[in-house]
């Protein structure tokens, strides 16, 4: 069974065919990505695969069972998401933020163990924030934060993780080091990953799966190498593209 | 953790410090053995009727006002996402001081004046939530917008009604719409409601957590938004309501003791919502007492008071936290 799987899934926003009838099966050990310009609806997907909207029509399942039938909680033992930003109203260190990630793994009255702190100081190091758990957020830069947020994710430990542009303010070695941490948790029993991110080239070297979103209602998903092509992704993008290949692969560069 | 711990722990020690100081001090002075005695009840003099049947439940009720004033206010500005918010935000005292000015004009009795204010508070917050939820989306601003314009609205009645009342009955709508705990003798709902909401209020300390970063973040960690945002609406209108019934609009703490109590300790609900109570409630009883006693037998309106105090420690704490 799919962990996670579309059914005739249709999206509008202000009366705008974004998707229409899209029928994709998320299965274990597979790296998503999810291709698409400004507007064609890749955060709108992302959140309806997560519940946190409402489709025009056809459903999400999750792991068989329609996905607004589980509770919040049920479903943040599942899965996890990465928002495309963040905003903090009020001031908070590093590790309380991380440690939200372990909410939904606990009961009302129940305070963070501390099983549940070493799993949130390990994710601060694999993010290489070690030695930041008690800095206030507000004195990290934007790279700093992203990282945060991404530390938070992995402290919830979800076995799917559903991520809006990841690499987000991440300077070049930490876009890789980032991706090569979240795709390689695919190779874990039973998780997967759903990623949206705006370049290509991260795209086709972390990725096993795209799908890619017209804008127009338009659609194309499948394995990467099948559906990413030149043509396709001047389509895509609606701009001229050059491919550059050599030893190692192929990348795509604006003309 | 032992920062955190530290601030619970002394504000523990602050609030029967601020009861006993409200015990002993006003008009009459009172020594710290006279004190003793009428506490134990082997003192049956005047001083024992002074304390037990004029002071203790005026500054029981100073405690469980300020509480409920400062729990609301850290709830909503969570609830808002917003550091301005106060309880009073959205209209809930506006809508208290509306019912309790006419009743003031109608001659009504003190028990009529609690009941219409606490059903003038109701009123309010069920109006703002029902025009709040009418179209489309339910956002915080859209609550905080609607939650303004009604103020504003009270508001324009309260000065209305200030304008048309007859001279001898102003002082007394001043002192109410200020806050004025004067007629506050009958504190235990009031603290067995503080109690309740503030277990009400933990129970959610971590969801709220969430909440300050936003709905999507809630709902992304295994919170339904739609009802955190209910309950914490109805919680926190229903504190000011009970807080506004008992002593009128007291202002400014429900605004600045979670500000100061952020800034001391943290946003960690789990211990900002109980600080909150104990600050806030220990610092109206000490705002009260010194309304009552600084040019006795005068007393001043405790509203005044508490900004008087409020402001400058406020702004001390704000220049020194980076």
């Amino acid at each position: 069974m799919p962990l996670l799987q579309t059914k005739a899934l249709s999206l509008h926003v202000a009366s705008r065919v974004l998707c229409a009838n899209l029928n994709v099966e998320f299965r274990a050990g597979e790296n998503w990505v999810i291709l698409g310009a400004n507007g064609s609806g890749k955060t709108t997907l992302l959140h309806t695969l997560a519940g946190l909207r409402t489709p025009a029509a056809g459903h999400v399942e999750l792991e068989g069972q329609p996905i607004h039938s589980l509770s919040h909680r049920a479903r943040a033992r599942r899965f996890g998401i990465l928002l495309q930003d963040s905003e903090t109203a009020f001031p908070a260190t590093v590790l309380e933020t991380i440690l939200t990630g372990r909410h939904p793994h606990l009961n009302p009255w129940q305070w963070e163990s501390s099983e549940d702190q070493a799993l949130a100081e390990k994710a601060l190091i694999s993010v290489g924030l070690s030695g930041m758990a008690a800095r206030p957020l507000s004195t990290l830069s934007g790279g700093e934060r992203r990282r945060v947020e991404i530390a938070t994710l992995l402290t919830q430990d979800a076995p799917l993780c559903l991520m809006d542009e990841p690499t987000n303010h991440l300077d070049l070695r930490h876009q890789t080091e980032i991706l090569e941490l979240l795709s390689a948790r695919a190779q874990r029993p039973a998780h997967a990953n759903i990623f949206v991110l705006h370049d290509v080239n991260l795209a086709t070297r972390f990725g096993t799966h795209v799908i890619l979103l017209f804008g127009d209602g338009a659609h194309r998903h499948g394995p990467m190498q099948d559906v990413v092509r030149h043509e396709t992704l001047e389509k895509l993008y609606q701009c001229r593209l050059r491919e550059v290949r050599d030893h190692e692969g192929v990348w795509y560069l604006p003309r | 953790m032992s920062r955190r711990l530290l601030l619970t722990l002394t504000l523990l020690l602050a609030a029967p410090l601020s009861l006993l100081y409200a015990l002993s001090h006003g008009s009459l002075a009172i020594s710290p053995a006279e004190l003793w005695q009428a506490i134990r009840g082997t003192d049956t003099s005047l001083a024992q009727s002074v304390i037990l049947e004029l002071r203790l439940p005026r500054a029981a009720s100073a405690f469980a006002v300020g509480g409920l004033l400062a729990l609301a206010g850290a709830l909503l500005q969570v609830l808002l996402r917003n550091p301005l918010a106060d309880p009073y935000v959205l209209g809930i005292s506006g809508g208290a001081s509306v019912a309790v000015l006419l009743s003031m004009l109608a001659g009504l009795s003190t028990v009529w004046l609690r009941g219409n204010a606490f059903f003038g508070a109701l009123l309010s917050m069920v109006l703002v939530f029902g025009l709040s939820r009418t179209g489309s989306a339910w956002t915080q601003s859209r609550l905080l917008l609607t939650g303004v314009v009604v103020a504003a609205g009270w508001g324009a009645i309260i000065s209305l009604i200030l304008a048309v009342a007859p001279g001898a009955q102003v002082q007394g709508m001043l002192f109410w719409l200020l806050g004025d705990l004067s007629y506050a003798t009958k504190p235990a709902l009031a603290l067995a409601l503080l109690g309740i909401g503030l277990l009400i209020s933990l129970w959610f300390a971590r969801p709220l957590n969430l909440l300050a970063r936003g709905e999507t973040v809630a709902a992304a960690l295994g919170e339904n938004p739609a009802r955190l945002r209910f309950v914490v609406y109805i919680l926190s209108s229903l504190l000011t309501a009970v807080a506004v019934t008992l002593a009128g609009s007291v202002g400014f703490i429900g605004l600045i003791v979670p500000h100061i109590l952020r800034l001391a300790g943290g946003s960690d609900h789990r211990f900002l919502l109980p600080n909150c109570v104990l600050f806030g409630g220990s610092f109206l009883v000490v705002a009260d007492t010194l309304a009552r006693s600084w040019i006795a037998p005068m007393t001043l309106p405790v509203g005044v008071l508490t900004a008087l105090l409020g402001v400058p420690v406020f702004l001390y704490l704000l220049a020194r936290a980076r």
